[in-house]
């Protein structure tokens, strides 16, 4: 099939059929040994799971290369032993995209900010922080964004207390009882 | 050819006031019969006995006189505020509802919780709507009174008094007929817009005291939008002037009052929109709503960022005053530009008997100049509620670069018209 | 003078919704801005983790309580890819005319809160009128105006009632109408309209993409991404429809936002009578969800607003363990500092106005 991106791109509004291998095939290419997994989970769809040193590469690669221009979302997972940034990068041109699982260790929650390639990444990661308290490394303002400026906790997080937990307690469960 | 309903309103109110006097008289002389003293004070004021005394007619008498005027400016300022404007705000609000596709107002006198208003089965907000200015008019007397902190209490508090002040001076040189009128000047058009102009100080000075930077802004806003097309206003008046000659109102109405071409029975009057003044006639209009802050140029009072603009630290009736004589100027300025261009008062041919050399009116002036007022308002009400609101830069644009060139125009083709003998003076 | 900054909102009678727009202004030209948000924050995501998979809809519904189908059925997307199951055929046609009648609803309010913005107040009711004929048609549809708790994961809730086709045909036919004949005329046949919107609040498409910018908004700088189009749900790959894009140059303004979601409107009656016309008149409409699932799925929707994407994780429990919600006008909410930047005080709530904020989907 032709190349991914031509020269001449324009977004014609429609995607390019079978464009989710060749986009995986380019990307195990360059950056193979470094892909901790990579597979296409569907039509339009692939999945990388890298650690965190490399995901400004990736990323720079994806915009720069491959044409991919719409950072989509920005996810933090809190997995109890490690976190997890997760970024969702589209490309306009033939509707691809591309979910980058960078791994973050637990007891060091910060990874490189993309605010240099994607300014969508400004708000998002800010969101990020706020709520997860992973650091966005290069980040110009990263302040809480939804949650009050002192406020003191990182909601998201496993270890914060749920709803459930914090129920109201009934008194028979106070006295003892179920 | 019409006749007014009232031919004179000093006279009108003479009348009364006599006839209140007579009534007086006559309590007087059956009290004097128990307090004799009483008897000289029934005699001054009874008409028969100063014949015979010698002392001239009553009506002559200083404190008659000063009575009788206080009572016909009572008469022009309650016509004018307690009929027209409570009705002209029924008209506003029934109108822009209808155009939206709603009911609108409707608390009428069925709405009233006392016997025989409150019907048993019928329901009870279902009128016409009319009193509901009234209703509104005493919400806000009961409310309170809110003076800002820091604001400049003795400007604050004066400025919904000046704009009141200046809107009901109008009122004492406009003719709503020519009979009913309190005075009668021979500069009257000028003398109106001179009260008109007086608004605009009173709002910077609203806008100013409240200590807000929101009303600040809306009143220069107001200021600068207004006088902006004042002079436009003016200048389209001059262009009337050529042709008129005079700025007496009840002048320009009856030159007005005259066919201009015939069809046999039916004829295009003189009026001054269907001569050359027509250009004016449009920038006079588009100033007027201007002038009178309705949307599209309503920037200063209800713009989307500035809450009310500058009436927003008033409350209550100070509130109700401003809001209120907002109306108050349209009819104002409604009923120049009928008096101007569209013949004032003056109806077709036939609305008027002649019963012994009186001409007796079937449809009387005043009808026909309400209900040109009315229409005006209707149309201007019409494209208010039609038309999104102008930016203030653009407003300004549109006042200073391309009305003013217009009205000059107008001037000019005045001018040539009347050199050019197209038009005669008067 | 110097510049100085002025607080719009958080409460202010035009900015819809709760948020704060700090302006800085130099005399009447506005030189920077900084939006402030999180006043309606409500913890969706955590919520979301201790509910089960089918109960959630009901809080993604509230999400964006204007435009909620479009919100719950992209949740149920999401919940679906993860599970591995696929709606039946005449489910995914009901869930195309609910998301169109949904969408019309939504861009109805935005019409009838735009027109005060610039001071058409009759706007205001015109378009509330019209939104009724589609409330309606959503009532008989779901039993619900708003929030309605309609899609579920597997499908929808109900089939389309009998006289639905006929009701909805007459609907439509007398909305165009007042499309073409009223709203037309008011709004875009009007001068001081284009003078109000015209060049206002321009972002150039490399800003809007880069800014991550999506929906009417981004097709209004000329880039042709409809996500109905670009990456298909749903059945719409067999719906014949056209986005609405910007092609006259000069793009990004007010006017171009403006008549890219005002066209949708057209375009969304058009794809719903299609759609009944095309779809199958019996048939399940909803397949059996299982209660526990592994994995992740995600979904990206063109949500009334944008470009509405749900990612969610689970680990073989009954409750999502992780559940990420992607909403359009918080991406927008970035860019509005450079739709601003160089216009005049009196048209931030225009250009805001235009954008179509909805304050419950950006707080989350």
């Amino acid at each position: 099939m032709s190349a991914v991106v031509t020269t001449s791109a324009s977004i014609t509004g429609r995607s390019v059929p079978g464009i989710e291998k060749e986009v995986l095939a380019q990307l195990k290419v360059v950056f193979g040994p470094k892909l901790k997994d990579a597979k296409v989970v569907r039509e339009r769809l692939v999945e990388l799971v890298i650690d965190r040193a490399e995901l400004v590469a990736v990323c720079t690669y994806l915009k720069d290369t491959l044409g991919f221009e719409h950072l989509s979302c920005v996810t933090a997972v809190d997995w109890k032993d490690h976190f997890e940034s997760i970024y969702h990068i589209e490309n306009y041109y033939n509707g691809c995209m591309v979910q980058v699982n960078a791994q973050i260790p637990y007891d060091d929650p910060k990874i490189a900010s993309l605010i240099g390639l994607w300014h969508a990444a400004d708000f998002l990661e800010r969101e990020m922080w706020d709520l997860m308290g992973v650091e966005y490394t290069g980040h110009p303002n990263l302040k809480r964004i939804l949650l009050p400026e002192d406020f003191k906790f990182h909601p998201l997080r496993k270890e914060f207390a749920q709803e459930v937990d914090r129920q109201y307690i009934t008194r028979r469960k106070l006295r003892g009882g179920k | 050819m019409s006749a007014p309903l009232i031919p004179n309103l000093f006279e009108v109110c003479e009348v009364l006031v006599l006839a209140i006097v007579w009534v007086i008289d006559q309590i007087l002389y059956a009290l004097a019969g128990l307090i004799p003293p009483l008897t000289g004070l029934a005699q001054w004021f009874d008409p028969v006995a100063r014949q015979r005394l010698g002392m001239g007619p009553l009506g002559s008498e200083l404190l008659i006189v000063v009575i009788t005027w206080l009572i016909a400016v009572t008469v022009i300022v309650i016509w004018a505020t307690l009929v027209n404007l409570l009705t002209m705000m029924w008209v506003e609000r029934k109108f822009y509802s209808r155009l939206q596709d709603r009911y609108g107002i409707m608390i009428s006198i069925w709405s009233l919780p006392f016997w025989p208003f409150n019907r048993a089965r019928r329901p009870t907000h279902r009128g016409t709507g009319y009193l509901q200015n009234i209703a509104d008019g005493v919400k806000l007397l009961q409310k309170e009174n809110i003076t800002p902190r820091n604001a400049d209490s003795a400007m604050f508090h004066i400025s919904p008094v000046l704009i009141a002040s200046s809107t009901l001076m109008i009122f004492a040189a406009l003719p709503w007929s020519s009979g009913f009128y309190v005075a009668n000047l021979d500069l009257g058009i000028l003398f109106i817009f001179a009260a008109f102009s007086l608004a605009p100080l009173g709002i910077l000075i609203a806008g100013w005291s409240a200590n807000n930077k929101y009303t600040l802004v809306g009143g220069l806003r107001a200021a600068a939008m207004l006088m902006a097309y004042e002079i436009p206003m003016i200048l389209s008046v001059i262009a009337l002037v050529f042709f008129t000659g005079s700025l007496n109102p009840l002048t320009i109405v009856r030159q007005q009052d005259r066919p201009l071409v015939s069809f046999g029975a039916l004829s295009i009057p003189a009026w001054y929109v269907f001569s050359p003044q027509i250009l004016g006639f449009i920038v006079f209009s588009v100033s007027m709503m201007a002038e009178m802050e309705r949307i599209p140029f309503d920037i200063p009072e209800a713009e989307a960022e500035l809450v009310e603009g500058w009436t927003t630290e008033y409350s209550g009736m100070r509130f109700g005053l401003v809001f209120g004589f907002k109306w108050l100027r349209m009819i104002a300025g409604a009923a120049l530009i009928a008096i101007l261009y569209l013949g004032g008062w003056s109806g077709p041919v036939f609305t008027t008997l002649s019963v012994g050399g009186v001409p007796v009116p079937i449809v009387p002036e005043e009808a026909w100049f309400l209900l040109k007022i009315y229409l005006i308002s209707v149309v201007f009400i019409w494209i208010s509620w039609s038309v999104p609101r102008v930016r203030i830069d653009q407003i300004l644009n549109i006042g200073w670069k391309k009305l003013i060139p217009y009205s000059l125009g107008a001037i000019i083709i005045a001018a040539a018209a009347i050199a050019s003998g197209l038009w005669s003076v008067g | 003078m110097p510049e100085f900054w002025i607080n719009m909102g958080p409460q202010h009678p035009m900015t819809h919704g709760l948020w704060n727009m700090k302006v800085q202004v130099d005399g009447e030209t506005v030189t920077d801005a900084k939006p402030e948000i999180g006043y309606l924050h409500r913890g969706y995501e955590k919520i979301m983790e201790v509910r089960e998979f089918q109960k959630n809809v009901v809080l993604t519904d509230r999400l964006c309580y204007v435009s909620s189908i479009t919100w719950s059925h992209a949740y149920c997307l999401a919940v679906e890819k993860m599970m591995g199951i696929e709606t039946p055929e005449r489910g995914q046609w009901i869930r195309v005319v609910a998301l169109e009648l949904q969408r019309i609803a939504s861009h109805l309010m935005w019409l009838a809160a735009y027109g005060p913005d610039l001071g058409l107040l009759t706007g205001l009711l015109w378009a509330l009128r019209e939104r009724e004929l589609f409330l309606d048609l959503i009532q008989l549809m779901s039993g619900a105006r708003m929030n309605q708790n309609y899609p579920r994961v597997g499908g929808v809730r109900n089939d389309l009632p009998e006289n639905f086709e006929a009701m909805c045909r007459r609907s439509i036919e007398h909305f165009l109408e007042k499309v073409d004949n009223e709203y037309q005329r008011v709004f875009q046949e009007s001068k001081v309209f284009h003078m109000r919107t015209e060049g206002v609040g321009k972002i150039s498409a490399a800003d809007a993409i880069d800014w991550g910018v999506t929906g009417p908004n981004l097709r209004a700088c000329g880039v042709n991404v409809d996500l109905r189009r670009l990456d298909p749900y749903e059945v719409y790959e067999e719906i014949d429809f056209e986005p609405q894009v910007w092609h006259d140059g000069g793009a990004g303004d007010s006017y171009a936002r403006f008549v890219c979601r005002f066209n949708e409107l057209r375009e969304s009656c058009q794809i719903i009578l299609q759609a009944l016309e095309k779809m199958p008149k019996t048939g399940p409409y909803r397949v059996k969800a299982p209660r526990r699932a592994e994995g992740e799925g995600y979904a990206k929707t063109e949500d009334s607003r944008g470009e509405a994407l749900f990612y969610v994780i689970g680990d073989g429990d009954d409750r999502p363990y992780r559940v990420k919600i992607r909403s359009p006008v918080f991406c927008t909410m970035a860019a509005t500092p450079i739709m601003l930047r160089g216009n005049k005080l009196a048209d931030s709530v225009a250009i805001l106005g235009s954008v179509d904020v909805c304050v419950g989907e950006m707080d989350k």
